[in-house]
């Protein structure tokens, strides 16, 4: 108890390993809190750990080692049903035989609430959501996107101030689950309750959350704000896994005053900044994004390092240019540009001259 | 290029939709689908008419038996037609008229054989009168022979059926003789052929061989004359009678046969008619002479007294019943089977009450469905938690429990039923272990088969897996989210179990109850083998009527009833529940 006032968090896993099979963690000591209010997502490819840290908060698993901890309160050993923490599940999971006013009405009903309480608590959860004129209707009788408002709706409708949502946009077409993301951060921001979020998609938990866990191999492998953790990743897996990114391969050679100076493979030498490598001839993986990449010299910095570039792919998408190159032995050379007037558009064949800010090209572990 | 439909619309004249040839587009949709559905018929169509053929026909036809009755009106054609004027609630036995029909009905129905099982028909309604039809049959001869005899001393030729065949045969009575040869027709069960039946046998005739010539074809070589029909109308009946089965039945020809005994019995009958004598002075046709003889002996050829005649023969024919049970069941269609079937019975003031001693229909119908409810019941408890381990255990699991549930479907019944007997009888393993526990004293073995309580455990453990099986396959399609939705909502197991898992598996429950309870309700072996007496369902009294007492009419009304039933029960159930609501897989 002491622990906790001190610590002031809302959420609280400590030291948490879960195990199914007795033999390999599947959640490698978790630690992790996060206050009151927060929208924190869970992010990683599956078999991560990320859906097992939610159901262990939910408590439908069991933490095999360590303490997750609610208010202040170890809930290892309290039954779901007591945990009062709404949970809003990847495919809704609204109950089929009842209206959507009686699925709403169920999380009271099992609370002992009054007739006419549950009817202006559900009326205002639907109203919430916008399907406010939806009360007599079957779940099946509902668009993906009506099911994804009812199921949230039910997740709130009993105040819980810590509401589970395991990838619950996954079954919506696209242009309704960005129309969902803003709907649900919203929400959430309005009622002021804790979100703790799971997703695959980068781009959900880029946009709706305050924090970002990202998850691999039973690991938190960064947890930081959605900025932070697009343009500060702190190793290539985070960087490779969160949005589209350049990779070279090297050796440190030079590491002085917060540059360092990065022998690729091919021989040429460019500046990066050392995010974590320690020392020289440690072997680097150089990432760098491609809206990052300049090839106008005009804009790149006196003595900066060039290399040399052979366009192989020019797609016109639009907004943007994305222009394929092979740079330093790599066909995936990804360059975005922006779609003005000014830019000139590449021909594939055509020979260039790429650089990047020393800043924006992080040299990363090798793994 | 404006097509036709264009057209329409552009101009916007209502009118049907035309495809781009003209055509109306209906009737072109109509056109495109028809191979479609000529195939799809055509690959349906061996199982419909094995179907058919097999099944609905014969079930078809043996419901129609649960009413048919012309078996009474055919047999005894002129009897029932005598009998309609009779008031059966009179307290009076019938006229001489009637025993008259009956007499000549009765000779021709004897000769074919076919009066036994219009006893045994009426049997069924009225003890006794099978025996009655059975002893009368074999006297019906004595009251001929004694005028043959007299006739024979007044004049030789009187015992020769050549000189009977000269008397009787003629011209003009073609009528007569054709309905004496469609009653015989009906007496044995035939009808005349149908186009269809014809044109089967030109076909026939044309691939194999033909079929052999109709009875209404066959030529009698025998016509009645019409002169002997007006003087002597009762014996030229019984001789043609006696035509139409010489030659029908025996295959042989009338002038070389002797006439039956009835024939001479009608002899003497139309003598003694008023007007006869001078019909018969005023003739002038063959065997004249002996006809004038004849009259001047009638004093030795009394009126034969018909009533008497049976009254000798068995007094019974005397007793009212029986001569209501003949009236009461003489229409071509009854619904005496039915009212049987609910212990009810038809009397001549109408419809009453069985005795109390003889009601047991209302008592099996009612024992048979509560015995399957409890069934269905107890199906129902024990089925759902294997049904909810099936469905939850990892595959591998599943399938060997699968395998347990299944095993008895693929043990013959008969070993099933047979192990219980085994299993529940006084001497039986379950009494043994009991006794062997202390838990059951040795001389006070505990009766749990030959009763209700044996065919419940046993049709319990046989219907199991029909109840399993649709419950496994619903609960398979619930994912374990709304059980954990409902927790994480704030229920306990018991609420997210009862008020969210339950609710979505009674079409399971359902469509599980609807099998067993409608296989129960018919069932037949296991009832028999492990029922004794106060355990047996319906059915094995529908298998009794069916193979022991042979009364297929009762059997007919029974199942008829039994299947009227399932279906009430069945509509009943998809307006409370909904059919749709039924989940099989």
């Amino acid at each position: 108890m002491a622990d906790t006032l001190t610590s002031g968090a809302f959420v609280e896993f400590e030291r948490v390993q879960k195990s199914y099979d007795g033999e390999t963690l599947v959640v490698k000591d978790l630690n992790l809190s996060l206050p009151k209010g927060e929208f924190l997502t869970m992010l990683g490819p599956s078999g991560s750990g990320k859906t097992t840290c939610l159901m262990m908060l939910a408590g439908f698993e069991t933490a095999t080692h360590g303490d997750i901890r609610l208010d202040g309160v170890s809930i290892n050993n309290i039954p779901p049903h007591k945990r009062g923490i709404g949970m809003v599940f990847q495919n809704y999971a609204l109950f089929p035989h009842m209206t959507v006013a009686e699925n709403l009405s169920f999380p009271l009903e099992v609370r002992k609430m009054g007739k006419a309480e549950r009817e202006q608590k559900v009326q205002r959860a639907l109203d919430m959501v916008q399907m406010g004129a939806f009360g007599g209707r079957r779940p099946s009788q509902l668009s993906g996107g009506q099911q994804q408002r009812i199921a949230l709706a039910r997740a709130l409708v009993f105040e819980a101030e810590l509401v589970l949502m395991d990838e619950p946009l996954g079954a919506l077409d696209k242009q309704l689950r960005e129309h969902m993301q803003f709907e649900i951060k919203r929400i959430a921001d309005n009622l002021g309750i804790t979100v703790v979020y799971v997703t695959h998609d980068q781009t959900e938990a880029l946009t709706m959350s305050d924090r970002v866990a990202v998850f691999n191999d039973g690991r938190i492998q960064q947890l930081a704000p959605p900025d932070e953790l697009y343009e500060a990743p702190q190793n290539s897996f985070v960087a490779q896994f969160i949005g589209e990114n350049n990779t070279l391969e090297g050796v440190v050679k030079e590491i002085k005053g917060g540059t360092c100076i990065v022998q690729l493979d091919g021989g040429e030498v460019i500046d990066a900044k050392p995010v974590n490598v320690t020392q020289p001839g440690e072997r680097t993986r150089v990432s760098i994004r491609p809206e990052r990449v300049e090839y106008n010299k005009n804009r790149l910095q006196e003595g900066a390092h060039t290399l040399k570039a052979e366009v192989l792919e020019f797609i016109y998408m639009g907004d943007i240019f994305r222009t394929r190159l092979r740079v330093a032995g790599n066909d995936e050379f990804i360059i975005k540009t922006r779609n003005a007037p000014d830019v000139e558009r590449l021909k594939p064949g055509q020979q260039i001259e790429i650089g990047w800010l020393p800043e924006d090209c992080r040299a990363l572990d090798a793994n | 290029m404006t097509d036709a439909t264009h057209d329409t619309t552009a101009r916007g004249k209502p009118g049907p939709m035309l495809a781009a040839d003209g055509t109306p587009l209906k009737r072109s949709l109509a056109r495109a689908l028809r191979m479609q559905k000529i195939r799809a018929l055509l690959l349906i169509a061996p199982l419909l008419l094995f179907v058919l053929v097999t099944f609905i026909a014969p079930i078809a036809d043996m419901l129609f038996r649960s009413v048919e009755n012309d078996i009474v009106a055919n047999t005894l054609p002129d009897t029932v037609e005598e009998l309609a004027s009779w008031d059966g609630a009179s307290g009076e036995t019938p006229s001489e008229a009637v025993y008259q029909a009956l007499y000549f009905d009765l000779f021709i129905a004897a000769e074919a054989k076919e009066h036994t099982k219009l006893g045994t028909r009426l049997n069924y309604e009225q003890t006794g009168i099978s025996s009655l039809f059975r002893s009368t049959g074999r006297n019906l001869d004595d009251l001929g022979k004694d005028y043959q005899k007299t006739l024979k001393k007044i004049d030789k030729s009187w015992d020769d059926g050549a000189f009977w065949y000269a008397l009787m045969s003629g011209e003009g009575g073609e009528e007569v003789l054709e309905s004496h040869r469609l009653q015989y027709m009906q007496l044995i069960g035939q009808s005349p052929r149908s186009i269809i039946s014809r044109f089967w046998c030109v076909i026939r005739g044309i691939f194999y061989k033909a079929c052999p010539t109709a009875l209404e074809d066959i030529d009698l070589n025998f016509t009645p004359s019409a002169e002997a029909a007006q003087m002597l109308p009762a014996t030229v009946a019984a001789y043609s009678d006696f035509a139409v089965f010489t030659v029908l039945a025996d295959g042989d020809v009338v002038a070389e046969e002797d006439p039956w005994e009835a024939v001479y019995a009608a002899f003497a009958q139309d003598l003694n008619a008023p007007g006869t004598v001078e019909k018969i002075q005023s003739y002038s046709g063959p065997g004249q002479a002996e006809l004038l003889a004849v009259t001047e002996n009638l004093a030795d050829l009394p009126a034969p007294d018909f009533k008497t005649t049976f009254l000798d023969i068995d007094k019974d024919w005397g007793k009212i019943e029986n001569w209501q049970t003949i009236k009461i069941y003489s229409p071509k269609y009854t619904s005496g089977y039915f009212l049987n079937s609910v212990d009810l019975m038809k009397t001549p003031e109408g419809i009453d009450a069985r005795p109390e001693n003889q009601r047991i229909y209302l008592k099996l119908f009612k024992r048979t469905l509560f015995m399957s409810l409890v069934i269905t019941g107890s199906c129902i408890l024990l089925g759902y938690p294997v049904a909810w381990i099936l469905a939850n255990l990892p595959a591998r699991k599943a399938n060997l429990l699968m395998i347990l549930v299944l095993l008895p479907f693929w043990t013959s019944l008969l070993v099933r039923t047979s192990a219980w007997k085994i299993m529940l009888q006084q001497q039986g393993v379950i009494n043994d272990t009991l006794v062997w526990l202390g838990l059951v004293a040795d001389g006070n073995r505990l009766v749990m088969i030959n009763n209700q309580f044996g065919t419940i455990v046993a049709m319990t453990h046989i219907l199991l897996p029909f109840m399993i099986l649709p419950m496994y396959s619903v609960m398979q399609t619930i994912p374990p989210t709304y059980l954990r939705a409902a927790k994480s909502l704030g229920a306990t197991n018991w609420t997210a179990f009862w008020r969210v898992y339950f609710p979505q598996t009674v079409p399971g429950i359902g469509a599980g109850s609807i099998l067993v309870f409608i296989l129960s309700i018919g069932y037949y072996i296991t009832p028999e083998i492990v029922g004794g007496t106060t355990g047996t369902f319906i059915s094995n009294r529908i298998a009794y009527h069916i193979s022991s007492s042979l009364n297929w009419g009762l059997a007919a009304a029974l199942g008829t009833i039994l299947l009227g039933v399932v279906l009430l029960l069945y509509w009943a159930y998809d307006r409370i529940v909904g059919i749709d609501n039924v989940k099989l897989g």
